[in-house]
């Protein structure tokens, strides 16, 4: 039988191809390529190393800042650098907006239209969406009113034969919401889309713009507060430049702007999100059976609480393996290692090899002139395949979360065994679809709370005359050492990122990245092991092989972002 | 304000924002300015934008990191919103499209076929030509076919960002997948470029409604770079200018002048060789830009930033002087006719161009020679093309006061550093 191909897989970051063999009703197999190769850790050979950050956030233009970050935090570490308590709070800041701002859309935009059918919520009652609404603990939130010129919006859209909702396998017989649900669930996709807009702007307050804010720096932030502390204009104006007066950069009125959106973000995670998460899992009890992987999960975890050389960090470090969360395994970076058995490059010397090795050469040789299936090529994907310790692995918001059950930290267990609790599925529900969807909903509360708390110690730092954001003393590269190795291990909202590099001469000699789709959205490995995905959608029923919805919600439940996989 | 009234307040407000009409005639009226239309404008362009039939957008997304749709989900007003669904039918849009598969591909083909008034074709990322284009498929095609049969059928082809520009990060040096600009698939069809790494979501607003208003786009310089958006120089329209002329200037991260908001020329802004509206129209309706938050301007938006304008953080030797009425156009043809000093003093010069292509080429055959072995080339300034030269002409009246002290670093012309980790410190004999 011909296999199934979904290509392109759309609502996920960058290119994604999908390759199945449905049998009996069933995924019996599946393949996923990455089929687009842009070679940025290449392009990084050569470069001044204080700059590499700027590339390497361009790997992606959604968790772009998850790999500036990870940049800059290699090479302070190969140069021994320490950030000021202020730069680690603003970066704490930008980081967070990235992964909560993610989470949002990746429920939202992303997956809704999985679980969410257009065309009954076109024909659903307002009234009724007012009731669902005040169900799901939002209690007089927007008026009938309000449903119904979504409603209309919808209908139009839907009427016109044109639009994102165009081609939607609306009435499958998976869609299990009622029309009331679907309406109320695509009105907050709508406001989601709003929120984070705002939201988001966060990155330019601190950062100038987003995607892409720019006040990074090795050694620090460039984000500065006023002279002698916060103040909204920097002193020392110019008569020939008056009227044109220079914004602070961290002043009183962006700290406040900043506070309310945060603030916000705190609701909107706890009150629309968490709740809408909620909703859809609940209504979907079997599909907690569905989606399952090897149960081995990873996280590097990220946002540093305090400024020790190893910080206690808000997101733990570790493993859980074989879906045992009462034992967490330890976390290094040696334990990395990359096949390229089933991806597009030159063949390594060693079966997994080590980011602190030579990269290899991308070498296509796949087919040439439209092609309908990858089937029969011993390579297909431009994603290569890591390996933690021998074992493919899943990273994201999900391993995070277990993870931290396993640490017993903070408050995330118990938030997560709630929000588990009200979606009524069984007691391992946790590591199949159900949990990657809500996993995501109780992070971003979290973290959104968690912000507020960074923002506060900013201040509070600032008010006590600490206006230091960058260490400089190590910026001319003639103070540094001839050679030197450095690497960082962090988190973007996707999940586990690590970038190494060697510096030589002042000048990066090697940089390898691995990213969360690089793990999540993996090849087979150098013993023909699946990547996670593919292997989470071994057993996925399919109902209908012409519109594979099923298929699609194991994929976007993960939300791969392959722009980031394959870099 | 209590927990419970804000959020009440709060998503009725959000959902109203993305619906109402005061919203969206707001948006007109910025859109309107942005253009630097005369306010009698607003209605026409409200009335183009919300009017009806729908034009359909089709939106690729080549060799790039997706940035600058998320710019737009990100980043303009309420309007945006408004704009997407309301006055464009988005037909084709990977990151937000229900449909996958075949059944998203057939939907572009019907978008083709079928559109009586044409569509219109936004596209970010660049074109990757290596291995016949098999470093990008989609549906099982490069993408590069995609986007000439999708540029072929459009009554405008919008290019956004900077590698749909020209290719962008993918063809800097150590690129290997043959990058190049959207330019080269479009053929015969209104095309623009609208760089910047990402770019601002406000100037691809105002584009699409001048399209929208107007059946055309908007007026271009010789790369296809809007005027409206591209016409200024970032250093002359700069909020720490002043700080320029009174020579203070960051000198260290976090310094004095940092707090102060003084001038970044010194920690490697390029600023002065940069052309884009940054500075007025900033980001996110004008909350902050990378200058205002204290980080130099990268270039982002000219060709071959990461190469010919980079390292980010090396200071731009002097300059030639800053001409208010110098357009990129005109830097361009006033090297062509020979004055080098003012226009590589601009970093647009169809010579740093052509310096790039070269070492693209040179590059190209080294891999193809060696793929394994061959030693990536430092990104640093082509020898036979020096992003800068001294000025040939004496500075005019007005030049900054500490320009003369500067020249003590200016670099020599020929020999940019090669492999040196920093510039080499020049010698004296460089004094104007």
């Amino acid at each position: 039988m011909p296999r199934m191909v979904i290509d392109p897989v759309t609502r996920v970051g960058g290119q994604l191809r999908l390759e199945a063999q449905v049998e009996a009703g069933a995924v019996r197999d599946a393949w996923l390529s990455g089929t687009m190769y842009r070679g940025v850790e290449r392009i990084l050979v050569g470069r001044d190393p204080r700059e590499a950050w700027l590339l390497a956030q361009r790997i992606c233009g959604t968790c772009g800042t998850a790999h500036a970050l990870a940049s800059v935090r290699a090479v302070e570490g190969a140069l021994g650098i320490r950030v000021p308590r202020n730069a680690r709070l603003l970066r704490n800041l930008v980081a967070g907006t990235q992964l909560v701002a993610n989470h949002v859309a990746a429920f939202f935009q992303r997956q809704l239209l999985d679980w969410v059918d257009v065309a009954a919520a076109v024909r659903a009652d307002p009234a009724g969406a007012v009731d669902f609404a005040r169900s799901l603990g939002v209690a007089e939130l927007p008026g009938v009113d309000a449903f119904e010129a979504v409603r209309k919006r919808l209908e139009a859209s839907v009427e016109s034969g044109g639009g994102p909702f165009s081609g939607g396998p609306w009435g499958h017989p998976a869609y299990r919401l009622s029309p009331a649900a679907d309406l109320v669930l695509l009105s907050h996709a709508f406001a989601a889309l709003e929120w984070r807009r705002r939201f988001t702007s966060i990155q330019t307050l601190i950062g100038g713009k987003t995607p892409h804010p720019q006040s990074f720096l090795v050694g620090g932030m460039a984000t500065a507060p006023g002279w002698g502390g916060p103040s909204d204009v920097a002193p020392g104006q110019h008569l020939w430049g008056t009227g044109r007066k220079v914004p602070s950069a961290l002043g009183t009125a962006r700290l406040d702007a900043i506070r309310a959106l945060v603030d916000e973000a705190a609701v909107f995670a706890e009150e629309v999100f968490l709740p809408d998460a909620i909703a859809v899992a609940s209504a979907h009890p079997e599909w907690a059976a569905v989606g399952r992987g090897r149960r081995h999960f990873l996280a590097f975890g990220d946002l540093p609480e305090d400024d020790a050389e190893r910080p206690a960090l808000l997101l733990p470090r570790g493993r859980v393996m074989d879906g045992d969360v009462s034992r967490l395994v330890e976390v290094d970076q040696s334990g990395v290692g990359e096949s390229v058995d089933h991806a597009w490059y030159e063949p390594t010397e060693e079966p997994l090899r080590r980011p602190r090795d030579r990269g290899s050469a991308p070498r296509y040789d796949g087919p040439r002139g439209r092609f309908t299936t990858l089937e029969g090529a011993e390579r297909y994907s431009w994603v290569k395949a890591p390996r933690y310790e021998d074992d493919p692995i899943e990273v994201g918001p999900l391993a995070r979360v277990l993870v931290a059950t396993a640490a017993g930290e903070g408050d995330v267990p118990l938030r997560f065994q709630r929000a588990m609790a009200l979606t009524g599925g069984p007691a391992d529900a946790a590591f199949g679809t159900l949990g990657r969807l809500v996993a995501p909903a109780v992070e971003a509360v979290v973290v959104a709370r968690a912000m507020r708390g960074w923002l506060d110690d900013l201040e509070a730092n600032l008010a006590d005359g600490d206006l230091a954001v960058a260490d400089v003393s190590l910026w001319d590269p003639a103070s540094w050492p001839a050679a030197a190795e450095g690497w960082s291990i962090g988190e973007s909202g996707r999940g586990a990122v690590g970038h190494w590099l060697a510096i030589h001469g002042g000048r990066i000699e090697r940089y390898t990245v691995v990213d969360a789709g690089t793990w999540n959205a993996s090849p087979r490995d150098n013993r023909g092991r699946r990547g996670a995905i593919e292997e989470a959608l071994v057993g996925t029923p399919v109902e209908d092989p012409e519109r594979p919805i099923e298929i699609l919600r194991v994929v976007h439940a993960f939300d791969p972002c392959l722009t980031c996989g394959v870099h | 304000m209590t927990k419970r009234g804000l959020i009440q307040g709060e998503l009725g407000g959000l959902l109203e924002r993305g619906l109402s009409r005061r919203a969206f005639l707001a948006f007109c009226g910025a859109m309107t300015a942005l253009l630097a239309l005369p306010p009698r404008y607003v209605p026409r362009v409200a009335a183009a934008v919300s009017g009806a039939p729908k034009i359909p957008l089709i939106w690729l997304r080549g060799s790039g990191c997706g940035g600058d749709g998320e710019a737009l989900l990100r980043t303009t007003g309420p309007g945006a919103v408004s704009l997407l669904l309301e006055s464009l039918s988005v037909d084709y849009l990977e990151i937000l499209m229900a449909s996958a598969g075949e059944a998203a591909s057939d939907l572009r083909a019907a978008t083709i076929a079928a559109a009586p008034n044409g569509y219109l074709a936004v596209i970010e990322g660049a074109i990757s030509n290596a291995d016949d284009g098999y470093r990008h498929t989609v549906g099982g095609r490069p993408f590069r076919d995609v986007a000439r049969e999708v540029s072929a059928g459009a009554s405008g082809v919008i290019a956004v960002g900077s590698c749909a520009f020209d290719g962008g990060l993918a063809a800097a040096g150590g690129g290997s997948i043959g990058a190049g600009g959207v330019g080269e698939v479009v053929a015969g069809r209104p095309f623009i470029s609208l760089p910047g790494c990402p770019v601002n979501a406000a100037n691809l607003a105002a584009t699409i409604v001048h399209f929208l208003t107007f059946g055309e786009l908007p007026p271009a310089d010789g790369r296809g770079r809007p005027l409206f958006a591209y016409g200024s120089l970032i250093h002359n329209q700069c909020e720490r200018r002043p700080h320029f002329e009174f020579g203070e200037f960051v000198e260290d991260w976090g310094d004095e002048g940092a707090q102060k908001g003084w001038c970044l020329y010194k920690m490697g802004c390029k600023g002065p060789e940069a052309y884009a509206n940054c500075p007025t129209v900033r980001y996110d309706e004008g909350a902050s830009w990378p200058i205002g938050s204290g980080q130099v301007c990268i270039a982002c938006t000219m060709p071959g930033f990461w190469d010919s304008m980079g390292p980010a953080f090396r200071r731009l030797p002097p300059l030639a002087p800053f001409l208010p009425w110098l357009t990129a156009d005109v830097a361009g043809q006033v090297i062509v006719g020979g004055t080098a000093g003012l226009a590589v003093a601009h970093g647009t010069a169809s010579i740093v161009r052509a310096g790039v292509r070269r070492r693209r080429a040179a590059r190209a055959r080294l891999a193809e020679e060696a793929p394994e072995t061959a030693p990536v080339a430092p990104p640093v300034a082509e020898p036979e093309a020096p992003p800068v030269v001294a000025p040939t002409e004496p500075a005019p009246e007005g030049t900054p006061v500490e320009f003369e002290p500067e020249t003590a670093e200016l670099e020599p012309p020929a020999e940019p550093e090669l492999e040196a980790p920093e510039p080499v410190p020049p010698p004296d004999s460089e004094d104007a």
